[in-house]
């Protein structure tokens, strides 16, 4: 885990400092709401429907026991008792008060967080794969990269005004788990043909009103030129991405528009001619941050410890949990676990301020001291010995977090939408819950197998519906809450968008919708290892179409 | 008035801005619109062009010997093309002096500095609210950031490379 150093903290905390003044200003009038909004968003704080939200920043979703218990804190001192992880590995509590914003602020240095540029028109928080550093395949973890962008994109100079948001994601494994097609800018840690390491970059993915599939700008950029070229590729936006109309601001109309062979020419040309030595990281700077993330000391374990194979045998439960919601590590007898934040009629990745400690405690003592938050909204204990498996299990059980539906029908993601956000067109949560409660059979689910299931409350797409299995997204129809429906998105490696199926449904036919769906896949299917997915492939979409509209016989 | 600003506070503005297609002055300091510098670098006059921040920076390159001031236009405070504009124009050599024309903020002085702006001029609406004292304490407010820029400060990265910087 990266840890502050004098410089960090002293930024952070004049940060915090800043946003005070900034506020103050606001009341004296000095500001005024228009030149105050940005400046609010830029520090994490956002208004919603019916109160602000601040939204704070995990940085490639990597947390400490300590850092976790402090939004734990949080959510009980400032909030209504518990927080919201979103698909971008972040948090949010949505009842703070504007007056107190600061001191939560203060909270957060205090244990080396911010809330710094999760929301506006700039540089995001970085993302990347919940197993970094400890997926088998990864070539190297994609924290580090991530990290380095982290320092570079704070407060940046030249682009916290941008046209528009702009995310960027990481990878360091070929097996995408950060959708870094769907980012303004997808990296991909790769080797050249020499074994040297360095970046496949992508640009122009993105969701959204108009979802597209990021392109490759560069095959391989090596790594000591990361900085130079992200900054190039920023440059190029920023001077010439459209401002006329903020649904065609992001970078990815600019991609389109320019075509990807001339937006390449521009970078190419700025990346050639600018002063890279000023921006790239030095080698030591580099080597700094990387020590940071050196795997934790973890001794070689048994891979089947006689007393968990004895539960698995015992606790059928426990069983699906180990298969569903584990995952291999770099040292044997070692896995990450997932805890699922998506416990049968919930509401998807919210978890309590108690929750929180818990999920603290079990990373203290059986994970290294590290947790991790996914853009599935789960929560990833990256460092778990085999042996304590049983130990975790029943300590999530006892927070009612051992749902063992880790990449299954009900491990649902969802935008907050109409209960929250002020940009929805229809509710998402409730959606969610009752879709989780038609499939809560574990047996079932079981049956069904990998399905993931997206719900955004408006066409901005928060949800991801366009990269889900199956895709929902609530539109308003003339005052009525009206259901689309898209099957076969993918959000990894091999990323599609969905395929609309037809006419909207209503609020109280999506669970028949879904299950509709799910029935005829199973009644088509090329036997149990195909998954879904693989089969709306193969069979397309007259099948489930002619399930869902045919008339009745 | 509009206010002239720079790292010192208000300061005495002695350019005149040339309207399109206003009679060159005779003598004295003039902003050109970009289309009119080639007709008034003929002149004596001590020359300044306000750039749109629409154009290519690379426009102003032929003339830059000529020019002892550019003006680059913010529309918005929240238009922030103008930041990439200044820096490229720094990049392609201009070392004049720097102008952000339009209703900027003061929280964005320190941004502005680091791409190579020296100095802002403000809309009467924008200079009313926020006195010069707001603009001279705004570089101060975050001692390093992560980038060099070109406020001479430096950047953390550089710190970190100082001997005994811990």
């Amino acid at each position: 885990m990266y840890r502050y150093d004098e410089f960090d903290h002293r930024f952070v905390t004049e940060r915090v400092a800043e946003f005070r003044d900034q506020v103050s200003r606001r009341l004296t009038g000095a500001l005024n709401e228009a030149e105050f909004k940005p400046l609010r968003l830029m520090n994490g704080l956002y208004l919603q429907l019916h109160a602000y939200m601040l939204r704070v920043a995990i940085p490639y979703g990597s947390l400490d026991a300590r850092q976790m218990r402090m939004l734990a804190h949080i959510a009980e001192t400032w909030d209504k008792g518990y927080g919201h992880f979103t698909t971008r590995q972040n948090i949010q509590f949505n009842w703070p008060k504007l007056k107190d914003v600061p001191d939560i602020l203060d909270a957060l240095a205090s244990v080396e967080m911010h809330a710094i540029q999760t929301s506006g028109n700039c540089i995001r928080n970085v993302t990347s794969d919940p197993y970094a550093g400890l997926a088998p395949e990864e070539i190297e973890d994609p924290r580090i990269t991530a990290e380095i962008l982290r320092q570079w994109s704070s407060l940046h100079p030249e682009f916290t005004f941008l046209g528009r948001k702009f995310k960027i994601a990481v990878t360091g494994s070929e097996h995408d788990r950060a959708a870094i097609k769907v980012h303004d800018i997808g990296l991909q840690i790769v080797k050249d043909d020499s074994g040297e390491t360095g970046y496949r970059v992508l640009v122009g993915g993105g969701l959204g009103r108009t979802p597209m599939i990021g392109k490759v700008i560069r095959d391989f950029l090596p790594k000591a030129d990361l900085l130079p070229y992200v900054e190039a590729v920023l440059r190029v936006y920023n001077l010439h991405g459209r401002r006329d109309n903020k649904y065609k601001a992001r970078i990815k109309i600019l991609v389109h528009e320019t075509g990807i062979d001339e937006f390449r020419a521009q970078v190419e040309a700025e990346f050639t001619s600018m002063d890279r030595d000023s921006v790239a990281a030095p080698d030591d700077e580099m080597a700094r941050i990387a020590a940071y993330f050196a795997l934790p000391d973890l001794a070689e374990k048994p891979d089947a410890p006689v007393e968990v194979e004895r539960m698995k045998k015992l606790d059928p439960d426990f069983a699906q949990w180990v298969t569903r919601n584990t995952y291999p590590h770099r040292v044997p007898g070692h896995v990450a676990a997932t805890i699922s934040l998506k416990p049968i009629g919930g509401a998807p990745g919210d978890a309590t301020a108690e929750q929180m400690r818990a999920m603290a405690d079990l990373a203290e003592r059986f994970s290294a001291d590290e947790l991790r938050i996914t853009h599935e909204q789960n929560v990833v204990l990256p460092h778990v010995a085999i042996g304590d498996l049983y130990k975790v299990y029943r300590g999530l059980a006892a927070i009612g977090l051992d749902a063992p539906n880790k990449g299954l029908v009900t491990d649902i993601i969802a935008c907050p939408g109409l209960d929250y956000c002020a940009l929805a067109t229809a509710r998402s949560i409730p959606v969610a819950q009752a879709v989780s409660k038609r499939f809560a059979s574990n047996a079932r689910q079981r049956e069904i197998g990998p399905l993931s299931i997206k719900i955004s409350g408006c066409i901005n797409a928060c949800g991801h519906h366009h990269i889900g299995h199956i895709g929902i997204l609530g539109l308003d129809k003339a005052g009525v809450e009206s259901y689309q429906i898209t099957l076969g998105g993918e959000s990894t490696e091999e990323a599609a968008l969905g395929d609309r199926t037809g006419p909207g449904f209503g609020y109280d036919e999506v669970p028949d919708v879904v299950e509709k769906i799910v029935e005829t896949y199973l009644a088509v299917r090329d036997g149990p290892r195909e998954t879904f997915l693989q089969t709306y492939r193969r069979i397309g979409m007259e099948p489930f179409k002619e399930a869902l509209y045919a008339p009745a016989h | 008035m509009p206010q002239l600003i720079d790292h010192l506070g208000a300061a005495r503005d002695i350019w005149t801005r040339l309207a399109e297609d206003a009679p060159l002055p005779g003598t004295g300091s003039a902003i050109v619109p970009l289309d009119r510098i080639e007709e008034a670098s003929a002149t004596g006059l001590e020359l300044g062009v306000h750039l749109p921040n629409d154009v290519e920076p690379e426009a102003a390159a032929p003339w830059f010997e000529r020019l002892s001031l550019i003006s680059v236009d913010f529309p918005s405070f929240a238009d922030g093309r103008g930041f990439s504009v200044g820096q490229r124009l720094r990049a392609l050599g201009f070392e004049g002096r720097l102008r952000a024309s339009g209703p900027v903020i003061s929280d964005q002085f320190d941004y502005l500095l680091a791409c190579g702006f020296d100095e802002v001029l403000l809309p009467d609406d924008v200079a009313e609210r926020q006195p010069p004292e707001h603009w001279t304490a705004a570089p101060g407010r975050i001692t390093l950031g992560y980038q060099r820029g070109r406020t001479g400060r430096g950047s953390i990265l550089d710190a970190r490379r100082m001997p005994h910087s811990g």
